[in-house]
């Protein structure tokens, strides 16, 4: 994969200026090429979401940010297939984690949540899309809600792991301290928001103007590239305050649940 | 494909209707946009029809509403597995568009842009004989701004990355250019009865 900072092609541009170029040049065969994923672990993270680590011989490899398609197959044939972020970050152990809510009648978030264990295999094809990757070479502001906050955990580990300089700040709101996903390892770069339940002493509310005032404030030299992720509901309300306070629509990326 | 241990899915519903790896999203009608949804209003809004054509052209909305009315009413399928079924979008048949300003010959392809930049390709063929629509309508009401409003390109026989939300334009052109997923690996074509989802499908 390669970075880039324009359109591959120099063909048609539209008048108005392009509201989110892709990050990376893609791999096609990566993309349409089903692997084998076997699960290795399962680890809990909240009441409602548990990561689940696959090791996929021949990933040829991802960016932070971007996703998958994973397929599950039934005795009669019936196949069903979703999109999930990947939470891990780009490494050479021939493995991946996906963290998964458990939703409400979800035939495939179910079967992991209440059936899969180690050994188990399902079918993977990825890494897909550019247009939310952070190859950690613009300062980020990420801003999540709930399961949101999984394609900026690849982000947030990426930066720890190779030891990144460039400015990283993670805004991520859950419903209470039980529901914050990866909540031991949030260092200084996040800032938890809680919607209905806090811990003594720390406020209760939706992310708020004066949360995106101090998200953006001492911007660094080029600007902040911004990642929303969340329910369209959430990246809807998130992505008008990042506006509101002055980060350019160009330099907003949204990736909505659905 | 192997058999997944121990899974069973969803109760099977017989749908003729539900293309290759879809499922039925009832009533839910996910937004999936990748940018800000714009603040653009009726009189803000233009439509503009230009490249390989006799007489380009930009419609306002008043304008584009003097068009004879047109509605689709079906279904409608996105690349991440929903379909959506029974909808109903009232515009104008984007051929009304295309005859006013007289394709030339050589044209064989349009990239669809909107008014935030996004962009998208697709065949000439695709977007006429009454298989495209420019439309403000959802339902009864108007089309929500975060759907697309006040206006979107729907190319309802493709998958719907290929109906354009906030249509500013088409260009018509003689050969095909990737638009904005098209270049971040989804397929040309995105057909959902042969589930072209990505590039090589």
């Amino acid at each position: 994969m390669s970075v880039t900072d324009s359109t591959p092609s120099a063909g048609f541009t539209p008048p108005t200026r392009f509201a989110v170029p892709g990050r990376i040049a893609v791999s096609n065969r990566a993309a349409a090429t089903w692997q084998r994923a076997t699960l290795t672990e399962v680890r809990r993270e909240t009441p409602h979401a548990a990561t689940f680590r696959f090791a996929v011989p021949d990933w040829e490899g991802h960016l932070p940010g971007q996703h998958l398609m994973l397929r599950l197959r039934a005795g009669d044939g019936y196949v069903a297939q979703r999109h999930y972020s990947i939470a891990s970050p780009p490494d050479d152990t021939g493995h991946i984690e996906l963290t998964l809510d458990h939703v409400d009648g979800g035939e495939v978030s179910g079967w992991f949540h209440t059936v899969a264990k180690p050994g188990d295999e399902v079918e993977v094809r990825g890494p897909l899309s550019g247009f939310f990757a952070w190859p950690g070479d613009r300062p980020a502001l990420l801003v999540g809600a709930g399961s949101g906050v999984v394609p900026l955990m690849s982000m947030v580990r990426h930066h720890r792991a190779r030891g990144l300089s460039v400015p990283l700040r993670l805004l991520v709101s859950a419903r209470g301290p039980e529901e914050l996903i990866y909540a031991s390892e949030y260092g200084a770069e996040t800032a938890p928001v809680f919607t209905r339940t806090a811990p003594e002493g720390v406020p209760v509310g939706r992310v708020s103007a004066a949360h995106v005032a101090a998200l953006l404030a001492d911007r660094p030299e080029g600007g902040w590239e911004a990642y929303v992720c969340g329910s369209n509901g959430f990246a809807e309300h998130a992505s008008r305050l990042l506006v509101d306070a002055g980060q350019p629509v160009d330099r907003i990326r949204i990736e909505r649940f659905g | 494909m192997n058999v997944t241990r121990g899974f069973t899915g969803r109760p099977r519903v017989r749908n003729d209707g539900l293309p290759p790896g879809q499922y039925d999203a009832g009533d839910d009608w996910p937004v999936l946009s990748a940018e800000v949804t714009p603040d653009l209003t009726p009189a803000e809004w233009t439509f503009t029809v230009d490249g390989l054509v006799a007489e380009p052209r930009t419609w306002t909305w008043d304008e584009a509403h003097a068009l004879p009315p047109s509605a689709y009413e079906g279904d409608i399928h996105c690349v991440t597995s929903w379909s959506k079924f029974g909808v109903r979008f009232g515009g104008v048949s984007l051929d009304a568009f295309l005859d006013a300003v007289r394709p030339a010959p050589e044209a064989t392809h349009v990239v669809a842009y909107s008014h935030t930049g996004y962009t998208t390709n697709l065949p000439l063929a695709d977007v006429t004989g009454g298989r495209a629509w420019i439309v403000w309508e959802y339902g009864d009401g108007p089309l929500p701004a975060e759907h697309g409003g006040p206006a979107r390109l729907i190319v309802p026989h493709l998958y719907f990355w290929k109906s354009a939300k906030w249509i500013a334009g088409l260009r018509l052109l003689d050969h095909d250019e990737p638009g904005f997923w098209e270049q971040n690996g989804y397929h040309h074509r995105g057909n959902p009865w042969e589930e072209q989802r990505y590039s090589g499908d």
